[in-house]
């Protein structure tokens, strides 16, 4: 009798539940309903929360400390610093209001914008500048957060509202050094807090940071730019795995995410899709000290035999543009165009370059790709299918990315890899960083006299047009040693709510929320 | 008594060892936290300054001995990825995994227990042979696939359903399980579908025994055969099991946190494995350990409670 009792309580509690759901789920559609009711009522009633997703949590969220470009991604919208790079590339003045160069390129005067407050209330002051950079460079107390600033002689206040800034030697690039990206503007008055509680001066403020699940911002109220941003809230939410995004999206959990490629045509009906160049560098990549990839014939070998085209359509399915060098078109007048039709496809040419190089019938080698992303192991058969035809055998190996990091990045210790180098916006950047031999990221190891040299004298050049003349010099260097098998920009797909306008894509990762609102 | 003092000595001993384990397997491990942290747009200052922060260039027996200090004040030590102390993280995470872990325990109990006990009663008919195929099914399913299948034709079709993310109990119970449901579900199934087997196949053995043809042919209803005699003495072997299951639930969480995008310890144990985040693992892992061995101690005092002839061993 007890026993039948037992069994007719489960029983009921299962009925209560199962009914208790369907009652929610009734209630769901209701509220459901009420929602697109107000969303027909008119547009100034429009909610302006927006809900971003993002493949992975920020490093830090101290602007200074912060080096992953998935972090910028999200932090850019809470900080800005003395100039804003803008989508082509180009910087505009952002705290600073207006500056002058000497005519020797050592001394640089600014002038800080007035009326900026800092989200915790404060005014901007020029000791905040001072103290940002002095924080930067370790010179009050703390480490030292960042190398870019070794050339900076001093920095002296003039008056409330001038500072100058004096270089030990001229660069030309210096300007690109003081945006948020490698020096926020932060306030002296949130010392010591500045990952915990990070205060900026930009459209969005801090609300909270839950590791693994979101980063919450609000509108900055005073924000110095008038009548922006539009919107109240942003969320960016964490979540790793793209196919489930694509899911959050059409279940609308989520306004705005990446699509992988060969889901555009799921999403393309019901949502916007923009294309973003994004402006970094698909490489197949050698060490380029270990024979025999310091013959410059074996690098052209490979890169005539690897069928560029088959890895955008395949991996990128079709969304990706060729390039011959480091530069993308993303870069406007800086880019040198045709440097991608030098290597096309021509086993034969291959075949006799390696024999010229005293290969006739190939050799032995290994590509150690990261597996933090399944493009690079695609990258990577393609290019064993390739090169197998002009005699190369190619092994495979998969690793995680901590080792690829340690391994094949810092370690130097690989044959070939494949990797795409993140888009900055200085051209210069974009140029010497991994490749010129007084980088310390020059991890293919690429050695070329004249391209150090290139590299050296635009620093010197003040003049835009003659800076344009050697950054494509410097493209067609890469492009004759065959520096890298130069693949692709490849372009991220951002599906996003039809009824959101104002999405701008940038040369580097920046989900810029300043513009963007809900019809 | 004397039993259940071992088994908390036994308990110490292997928490012991998991730890100097998990410590050990980190030193071999190639990848350096403070690198794949800071990826490839680090420079070298950038690295050094992190690094002596971390206090990452002792000895590694010094650092092993303040972690295990740490651990008697139940300081955890902060976790190198996301700058904030581990037990602040953990507990932040522990109601979800907790939460998914519990529910798909009870969906499991609730219909393998009973799925088991109708099939042996049925060995040989036509639904027996049925069930058995499907289970055959349930067990080859991959669990990140189901959550993928359940997101598409559940999830996205019913609105009661979130399909990533977690809302806390506190903030809306409905809300909870929304978004708790499908994942447990995705845990439970692929479980239900083995361990209804051992059920099945464990009063299939006792239907065979001596005392059951006897209690039969004193004419006691079916009924009270199967519920009162055989379950009772098949509850031994599937209390077992159902004590292993606990492991495999939470071992469950970890990828199906991943593909709901719930933020639980199954989350966080990937990235901070990834991350080489070397306190943050440890601690996750004594969170593990310490459940999985409570678990199969509570197991084992149940057996005794059950069956009084085991405490005599």
């Amino acid at each position: 009798m007890l026993k039948r009792k037992f069994w007719l309580t489960i029983v009921l509690v299962l009925v209560v539940l199962f009914i208790s759901a369907c009652s929610n789920a009734d209630e769901g559609n209701t509220t459901g309903s009420k929602d697109e009711a107000e969303a027909t009522a008119g547009a100034a009633d429009q909610v302006q929360d927006i809900r971003v997703r993002v493949n992975d949590d920020p490093d830090f969220l101290d602007p200074h400390r912060a080096t992953a470009s998935i972090s910028f991604q999200m932090i850019l919208n809470m900080f800005e610093g003395l100039f804003i790079p803008q989508t082509d590339g180009s910087l505009t003045e952002g705290l600073a209001d207006s500056y002058e160069v000497s005519e020797d390129g050592l001394t640089y005067t600014f002038s800080i914008r007035q009326g900026v407050t800092f989200h915790n209330g404060k005014p901007l002051t020029i000791d905040d500048v001072v103290y940002t950079f002095e924080r930067l460079m370790g010179l009050n107390g703390g480490e030292k957060l960042s190398g870019n600033f070794d050339n900076l002689d001093s920095i002296d206040v003039l008056d409330d509202t001038t500072f100058v800034m004096t270089l030990k030697e001229a660069n030309s690039n210096f300007l690109y050094s003081l945006t948020a990206l490698q020096s926020a503007i932060v306030p002296q008055s949130n010392d010591g807090k500045h990952n915990d509680n990070p205060i900026g001066t930009g459209p969005f403020a801090f609300v909270n940071y839950s590791p693994g699940a979101n980063l919450e911002l609000k509108k900055n109220e005073d924000y110095w730019e008038d009548g922006l941003p539009y919107l109240d809230n942003v969320t960016f939410v964490f979540q790793s795995d793209d196919q489930a995004a694509v899911m959050n999206l059409i279940a609308g959990e989520v306004d705005v995410t990446g699509v992988p490629g060969h889901r555009v045509s799921e999403v393309e009906d019901s949502f916007n899709i923009s294309h973003q160049n994004n402006n970094s560098t698909l490489i197949i990549t050698f060490n380029q000290e270990k024979e025999p990839f310091n013959d410059v014939n074996v690098r052209q070998a490979i890169n005539l035999s690897i069928n560029k085209q088959d890895i955008i359509d395949s991996v990128f399915s079709g969304y990706a543009t060729p390039i011959g060098s480091n530069m993308s078109p993303a870069m406007g007048d800086y880019y040198l165009d045709g440097l991608q039709d030098v290597y096309q496809r021509d086993v034969e040419k291959a075949k006799q370059l390696l024999a010229e190089a005293g290969y006739p019938d190939g050799f032995k080698t290994k590509i150690t790709v990261s597996s933090h992303n399944d493009i690079y192991s695609s990258i990577g058969q393609i290019a064993v299918e390739n090169l197998k035809e002009i005699g190369i055998d190619v092994e495979i190996e998969v690793v995680e990315w901590g080792i690829w990091l340690e391994r094949v990045y810092f370690g130097r210790d690989y044959e070939m890899t494949t990797i795409d180098l993140t888009g900055r916006p200085s051209a210069y950047e974009i140029l010497n960083d991994y490749i010129s031999t007084n980088d310390a990221e020059n991890f293919f190891l690429f050695d070329n006299e004249e391209f150090d040299q290139v590299m050296a004298d635009v620093l010197k050049e003040t003049e835009r047009e003659k800076q344009i003349d050697y950054y494509h010099r410097a493209q067609e260097i890469l492009n004759e040693e065959s520096a890298a098998v130069y693949i692709a920009d490849y372009q991220i797909l951002w599906g996003s709510k039809q009824d959101i306008s104002g999405l701008k894509s940038y040369p580097f990762w920046f989900h810029d929320m300043k513009e963007v609102k809900f019809d | 008594m004397f039993y259940i003092i071992r088994r908390l000595l036994l308990l110490v001993v292997t928490i012991a060892l998991v730890s100097i384990i998990t410590f050990a397997v980190f030193q071999i491990l190639p990848g350096d936290p403070v690198r794949t942290m800071l990826g490839t747009e680090a420079d070298e200052t950038q690295i050094e300054s992190l690094r002596n922060e971390l206090g990452l260039n002792r000895p590694l027996h010094e650092q092993y001995v303040d972690w295990i200090k740490g651990l008697f004040t139940g300081d955890l030590g902060n976790s190198i990825r996301f700058s904030m102390p581990v037990s602040t993280l953990l507990m932040e995470r522990l109601p979800v995994t907790l939460s998914v872990a519990s529910m798909a325990l009870i969906i499991v109990v609730l219909v393998a227990l009973p799925l088991g006990i109708f099939v042996a009663k049925r060995q040989k008919k036509f639904s027996d042979v049925v069930l058995s195929s499907v289970t055959q099914l349930g067990m080859a399913i991959p669990s990140f696939w189901l959550g993928m299948i359940l997101i598409l034709y559940i999830g996205m079709n019913v609105d009661f359903f979130k399909i990533s993310g977690y809302i806390p109990w506190s903030e809306s119970i409905k809300g909870a399980l929304s978004t708790l449901i499908l994942p447990a579900l995705t845990i439970a199934i692929p479980q239900i579908a083995v361990k209804f087997r051992y059920v099945r196949t464990s009063i299939l053995e006792q239907m065979q025994l001596d005392y059951v043809r006897t209690i039969r042919s004193k004419g006691l209803p079916e009924k009270i055969v199967v519920y009162k005699h055989i379950l009772k003495n098949a509850l031994i072997p599937i209390l077992t099991i159902f004590g292993l299951i606990t492991a495999e639930v939470v071992a469950g969480t970890i990828i199906v946190e991943q593909v709901f995008a719930l933020p639980g310890i199954g989350q966080l144990l990937i990235t901070s494995i990834s991350y080489r985040d070397f306190p943050l693992v440890q601690g996750i892992v004594m969170y593990i350990t310490i459940t999985v061995v409570f678990i199969n101690f509570v197991v084992d005092i149940l057996y005794s409670v059950i069956d009084p002839r085991i405490r005599l061993r």
